[in-house]
């Protein structure tokens, strides 16, 4: 086995027999692929695993008839361990749905292996807006965030405080290539102007060579095009090497409150960046926080494992509205036609495009004095409603929009 | 002149030149710990990043769990991990001797998985946070010198040179160097050869976990942090010369200082110049620049 692949019955318990005939072996079996070992783990991981056998248990499945199965399997970040994955799970497993996937290079790959099979890829971590623009296709739903929303929100709202001149530190494959671009496109439309940008190895230990180039630039902004672990060693090196001090700020376009608790709160106070939902905004985010941190050694939620819970509900809901989970693209279309809700992300709808609309927010990282209690990091500073989060459907090149 | 030549204004090369050192400094210090297993017990660890990681854990744990700060750890520290070594050695390296290398390399690599996933289990994958003891620094004309930066180049070459010292100047090291090509006729005058085998080897490790604890406010702390690092230092012991003490201490820094200049030049290659180099001196000197051939 190339793979590790555990297969784990969620809800194995059925009704009568032919209440499942219609669907692909009497199984809806979803796969959740991301990085369960790397520095994507904790932002995806084993706890995307568990936020879709819990929606899965949210919805009734077993109640309503439908035997639900989740499977997982480790991308390590790599389009060729994806790609195969993939294919073995389409073509043999029988898994109708692939979900999660951040990296983005994998889940570009990923997309194409979707609907090359007709089947449906709901994808939560990845962060390429490439994925609903020139690669989109009709097997294919963007759940939780994407680089050009991170763009709007973050730098927006930098330019506009007068952060004008920036510098990229941008992680060398597709998704800091698309972060870089949605941002710099959002500063020069702000009257911006892009210095510079240096791309480094994804997975990288040390910055203080990037960081020296970003300060000698005299950008007033540096940008972290980066995610994860790779984030969290720009800011903790920013912070040694007086960048902050003399002057230069930074701008985390893709963070995670794993991120944040990494860093500790006295290095990481102040940053503002862009985020799909926070544990601690509702009774209803708390609650499943407090359900997940219990199982999953006391973390908490990151939006992904949030999106990736929100798409297995609206997923199981379209396919039970079709009492079928056989052809991918119907499927993908039956979620386009109906709204989607649930306890997490609320009401939203999905676009021609495979966009999901929802809220984005605002955030900035609390002071130590500020933080009461564990994992209590984030201030929400500003709610960016749907209609101004997402890039305009006409401008994202994609074939399907309307 | 020069420096108008290749576009890079001399601040600026100047300032990447002492980051490689810095970065070199980790090199050295941790390919020194592989010489020092591989010359004399020739097991090739590869539980030397996962050792490197414990250590920068060892220092988070001490610090979170027993309040004992940096400057308590950096000693503290080296001799948990070294003691976990021992242990070690004890334990299963030892009944491997008598084999090929290669044995000694699958059981030390199938131990670091292990400890790695025992950490990622245990603490995550994001890593910890882990306070500088020495904020701060001093602006040089060229860059701003942290002051924690500065001591861990200090700190790694007073390591570096008093273990080769250590080694190849005293009469311990020569006990050690001797007991290496003929263990019966060391045991023969009265020095338990066992014995010193598993302290070398705690030391080795020590070395790593000392590392480690250098590593901790510099970068996260971790479970990959060692992985991440552990494939750039058997390239770097490889172009010393396996074995070599000497050789691992001045290409764990000359690569350092490459590597920054790559950073510079060309960043999208600085993960690979390093196994280009290697892959050059391996055609030119198999032996590696400082190696013996056998």
């Amino acid at each position: 086995m190339r793979f590790k692949s555990l297969a784990i019955s969620a809800a194995a318990v059925l009704a009568a027999g032919s209440a499942h005939a219609q669907y692909t072996n009497g199984t809806i079996k979803i796969g959740v692929m991301n990085d369960q070992s790397g520095l994507y783990a904790d932002v995806t991981g084993p706890g995307s695993t568990w936020a879709a056998k819990k929606a899965v248990e949210d919805y009734g499945a077993a109640a309503k008839g439908l035997k639900v199965e989740v499977v997982f399997a480790d991308h390590q970040n790599k389009p060729d361990v994806g790609s195969n994955v993939a294919r073995q799970w389409y073509d043999t497993d029988g898994v109708d749905v692939i979900v999660d996937v951040p990296t983005s290079s994998v889940a570009l790959a990923i997309n194409q292996i979707a609907k090359e099979k007709n089947k449906v890829f709901l994808g939560s971590g990845p962060a390429s807006s490439d994925l609903t623009g020139k690669a989109c296709t009709p097997n294919f739903v963007h759940w939780t965030y994407d680089t050009w929303a991170l763009a709007n929100g973050t730098g927006k709202a930098i330019v506009q405080t007068g952060g004008k001149d920036w510098f990229f530190l941008t992680a060398d494959y597709a998704f800091g290539h698309a972060l870089e671009k949605d941002t710099g496109d959002v500063v020069k439309a702000g009257g911006g102007k892009v210095l510079g940008a240096v791309r480094h190895p994804l997975s990288t230990n040390d910055f203080s060579s990037f960081l020296l180039q970003a300060q000698s630039s005299k950008a007033q902004i540096i940008g972290l095009a980066n995610a994860g672990g790779d984030t969290i060693n720009s800011i903790k090196q920013a912070a040694e090497f007086g960048i902050v001090e003399g002057g230069q700020k930074l701008a985390g376009m893709l963070m995670f409150i794993s991120d944040v608790h990494s860093l500790g709160l006295k290095t990481a106070q102040g940053l503002n960046f862009t985020t799909a939902w926070y544990w601690d905004m509702n009774d209803a985010n708390r609650a499943f926080a407090k359900e997940f941190a219990a199982a999953n050694g006391g973390k908490m939620p990151t939006m992904v494992h949030a999106g990736v819970y929100s798409s297995v509900i609206h997923y199981l809901k379209a396919v039970e509205a079709l009492k079928s989970d056989a052809d991918g693209a119907k499927v993908v279309a039956k979620m386009k036609e109906l709204p989607t809700e649930d306890k997490l992300f609320g009401k939203g709808t999905i676009r021609k495009d495979g966009r999901k609309l929802h809220d984005m927010y605002l955030v900035e990282v609390k002071k130590p004095s500020e933080s009461k209690y564990p994992w209590d990091y984030l201030h929400v500073k500003k709610t960016i409603p749907a209609a101004e989060a997402w890039r305009p459907e006409k401008d994202g090149g994609c074939s399907l929009a309307s | 002149m020069l420096f108008e030549l290749i576009g890079i204004p001399p601040q600026a090369l100047f300032g990447q030149l002492l980051l490689g050192l810095i970065n070199g400094a980790f090199y050295a210090m941790l390919s020194l710990g592989l010489a020092v297993i591989f010359g004399l017990l020739n097991v090739i660890n590869f539980t030397h990043g996962a050792q490197y990681m414990m250590g920068a854990f060892a220092a988070w744990m001490l610090l979170e769990w027993a309040g004992v700060p940096y400057w308590g750890a950096l000693v503290l520290a080296p001799i948990i991990v070294g003691a976990t070594g021992i242990v070690m050695e004890r334990l299963f390296l030892r009944r491997l001797y008598h084999l090929d290398h290669l044995y000694g390399l699958l059981l030390t690599f199938g131990l670091a998985l292990i400890i790695e996933g025992v950490f990622r289990k245990q603490f995550g994958s994001s890593g910890l946070p882990y306070a500088n003891p020495l904020p701060g620094g001093t602006r040089l004309d060229f860059m701003f010198l942290p002051w924690y930066r500065a001591w861990i180049v200090v700190a790694s070459l007073v390591i570096c040179l008093g273990t080769w010292f250590l080694i190849e100047r005293t009469k311990l090291g020569s006990y050690l160097r001797a007991a290496v090509e003929r263990p019966d006729l060391v045991q023969a005058f009265g020095i338990n050869v066992p014995r010193m085998i598993t302290l070398t080897y705690g030391f080795g490790v020590g070395l790593a976990g000392l590392a480690g604890v250098l590593a901790a406010p510099a970068y996260n702390v971790s479970p990959l942090m060692g992985s991440n690092l552990i494939i750039i230092v058997f390239a770097v012991v490889v172009i010393g010369g396996m074995g070599s003490i000497l050789g691992a201490i001045v290409t764990g820094f000359g690569l350092g200082v490459i590597e920054g200049l790559t950073k510079v030049f060309y960043p999208e290659a600085s993960n690979t110049v390093i196994f280009i180099i290697m892959a050059i001196v391996l055609m030119v000197k198999p032996a590696g620049l400082f190696g013996t051939p056998k």
